[in-house]
């Protein structure tokens, strides 16, 4: 399995081979049969772009083997089996600092509360066995020859019981941490009990759900979101406080590509917190919002939206009796003896009326501006997966007609994925832009937006034209690939700049 | 196990009857579905003095691996208790009903620790969400998810 990791890379596309360095390798092994011998390597070409982050993919086999390391760092500190260690750890939620502390200081006091009996002598080895004269106390039955079954505590039932129980806990509560004695009784059952009293089925969702705690706890990993991935991914260098100043996108082995910080899909320039407002603004406004500020106007006085749907400009308002002007929206006992026939275009009223409204449509006209840009990219994005399976269509085509090798027209399927990526990248600089407070820096942001959005509409130009074409400019389809990735990397590496540095200024708070 | 639940409710049935905890009699048990359990309190609490309370307890066939739905029901001159943890559908919210339960309950521990509950309550008052509560409580206490407020009363 030693190659598991080239095949990763060239699943990636474009870029993977001109040092996009989307991953870090170390301390990884890819393989299940705990290959450490990698460790150390770190090709030059890995180099970090001040835009990504330093993670790793781990599988299940990977997820074991770093809960096993850290059972055998504490036994070997402690001085306990590892059994007692990984219970411990269990207790304190894989926070193997926190256990270390409370453990020096107090340790009995810290084995009671996690429910771990220690004897000194010997293994406890949990056999279900037959004890005479025994009484069930849970079915109630006493056959002889019934297998029983114990922890450490001695609350002994029989077998059957036991194991429905421990089942129960585990299949239907999906309890694999706090697992304790049947009995009222604070003994935990560690991970040898459990092997030992219940099916090997049940004992495979108890090590599943262990594994999902193990994620859930550590705040350095996260699942992949796609549906059906088993990998996990770790990120040593960004917890929950630096969300602002960083955009921790990675890849999984699947090929999806999220933001570790909140498993939403990749909205690299903008800062997560920013995503979450304006997917949160997207939901309430859009359309609905457009329909309103074409149609309807708002009561100067309370603010209801009213739409006019026939009659005369002598409007009162159905929510606070208001009467004003529809032309002018000025009050209407100023309009004198005109009525029904606005002339008065300038009462002081009416001016400060339009204003306030005029505000508000101006600021719905910004959001307008942005979030069109924002869902014309979304779109495209759409089509990009179509325009994908044509590129496969054109290649396997241009392959026929021009006689070039499968080599030699992978510039197109560069070209699609460049699209595709960029597009992403573009629709939420115009999130990101939306929040902005306008300065110099906003400036330059937009400027690297305007340069980006050009090359990816250059590029995107070329690829409709007739396959017989597309022969014939692959040097120009190239050129703008790259130009366009370039462009990308610039944008995204001066963001990302200005967001290590704290240059942006929103107009939002971010906590 | 199907069998081992009736065989242990039918010694509980049976200790129930010829070893009877003060206060608390068997009133109806004439399956393994459902049975009625009535309870007094034994000191002279004002708010539940000279009063009987009845419990219902519905069992499942995962009994006792699972706990039993208990709850208290109104009858003719029997009323649901007033308690800070009794809603007036009669839904209790105690821990050994719900996360608290292990299989070495019985029908009589149970009957036991809310006997307690009330003889150690001296407000005389419905939990404070009690309307909501049972505007949309499910029918069965266990679908709740009981947050256990503080053990103290």
């Amino acid at each position: 399995m030693s190659d598991a990791s080239d095949d990763y890379d060239d699943d990636y596309g474009p870029g993977s081979d001109d040092g996009f360095g989307y991953e870090s390798y170390e301390g990884s092994d890819y393989g299940d049969d705990g290959n450490d011998g990698f460790d150390d390597v770190k090709p030059e070409s890995m180099k970090l772009k001040p835009y990504e982050v330093a993670y790793e993919v781990l599988s299940v086999g990977d997820i074991q083997r770093q809960q096993d390391k850290l059972i055998e760092q504490v036994a070997s500190i402690l001085g306990l089996s590892n059994q007692n260690a990984m219970s411990l750890l269990l207790f304190f939620k894989w926070n193997n600092d926190r256990l270390l502390e409370q453990y020096t200081e107090d340790p009995e006091g810290v084995l009671k509360k996690a429910g771990i009996s220690i004897d000194d002598n010997e293994e406890f080895l949990y056999e279900l066995k037959p004890v005479p004269g025994f009484f069930c106390d849970i079915c109630c039955e006493d056959r002889k020859g019934l297998l029983t079954f114990a922890l450490e505590c001695g609350h002994r039932y029989c077998a059957d019981c036991y194991r429905q129980y421990t089942t129960q806990k585990i299949v239907d509560e999906g309890e694999s941490r706090n697992l304790t004695c049947a009995a009222d009784c604070p003994v935990v059952m560690n991970d040898k009990s459990i092997q030992k009293i219940v099916e090997p089925a049940v004992y495979e969702r108890y090590k599943t759900l262990l594994h999902r705690t193990f994620v859930l706890d550590n705040e350095h990993l996260i699942w992949c979101p796609a549906p059906n991935c088993e990998y996990a991914v770790k990120c040593d260098d960004v917890s929950a406080k630096d969300l602002t100043s960083v955009v921790p996108t990675v890849t999984c082995k699947c090929n999806h590509k999220f933001c570790f910080g909140c498993g939403l899909p990749d909205h690299q320039p903008s800062i997560c917190a920013l995503v979450s407002k304006w997917i949160k603004k997207c939901e309430d406004d859009s359309e609905t919002a457009n329909w309103i500020s074409a149609h309807t106007k708002e009561c100067p006085k309370c603010r209801a939206t009213i739409e006019k749907n026939g009659g005369c400009n002598h409007m009162t308002c159905r929510k606070c009796k208001y009467e004003f002007c529809w032309i002018c929206i000025g009050n209407w006992s100023e309009h004198g003896t005109s009525w029904y026939n606005c002339s008065r275009y300038d009462e002081k009223s009416g001016v400060d009326a339009r204003d306030s409204q005029a505000k508000s449509r101006a600021s719905l006209e910004r959001y307008l501006h942005y979030y069109n840009r924002y869902a014309n990219h979304e779109q495209s994005a759409k089509l990009d997966k179509d325009i994908f399976v044509r590129t496969e269509k054109k290649m396997t085509q241009l392959q026929s007609t021009s006689g070039m090798s499968w080599i030699e027209v992978q510039y197109l399927a560069q070209a699609s994925a460049a699209l595709q990526e960029c597009r992403q990248t573009l629709k939420w600089t115009y999130a990101f832009a939306f929040y902005l407070e306008r300065n110099n820096d906003t400036h330059i942001f937009e400027d690297n937006q305007q340069d980006l959005e050009l090359a990816v509409e250059n590029l995107s130009s070329l690829f409709g034209k007739p396959i017989q074409e597309l022969a014939e400019i692959k040097v120009q389809v190239m050129d703008r690939t790259a130009y366009c990735n370039r462009r990308r990397e610039n944008l995204l590496s001066d963001t990302a700049k200005g967001l290590a540095e704290g240059r942006w200024k929103y107009q939002v708070q971010i906590k | 196990m199907i069998g081992g639940f009736t065989k242990r409710l039918g010694r509980e049935l049976n200790d129930l009857k010829s070893n009877p905890a003060v206060g608390i009699s068997v009133f109806q048990a004439d399956d393994f579905r459902i049975w009625l359990i009535d309870i007094k309190v034994m000191d002279d609490n004002p708010i539940y003095v000279g009063k009987k309370f009845r419990l219902q307890f519905r069992f499942a066939p995962t009994y006792p691996i699972e706990a039993p739905e208990v709850q208290f029901v109104a009858s003719y001159g029997i009323e649901i208790p007033m308690h800070p943890h009794i809603y007036s559908n009669g839904h209790i919210c105690l821990d050994v009903l719900g996360s608290g339960w292990s299989p070495v309950q019985t029908v009589a521990s149970v009957s036991m620790s809310i006997q307690s509950m009330l003889a150690g309550n001296d407000r005389n008052e419905r939990p404070p969400d009690d309307a909501r509560y049972v505007a949309h409580a499910p029918i069965s206490p266990k679908n709740t998810r009981f947050v256990y407020h503080d053990d103290s009363v």
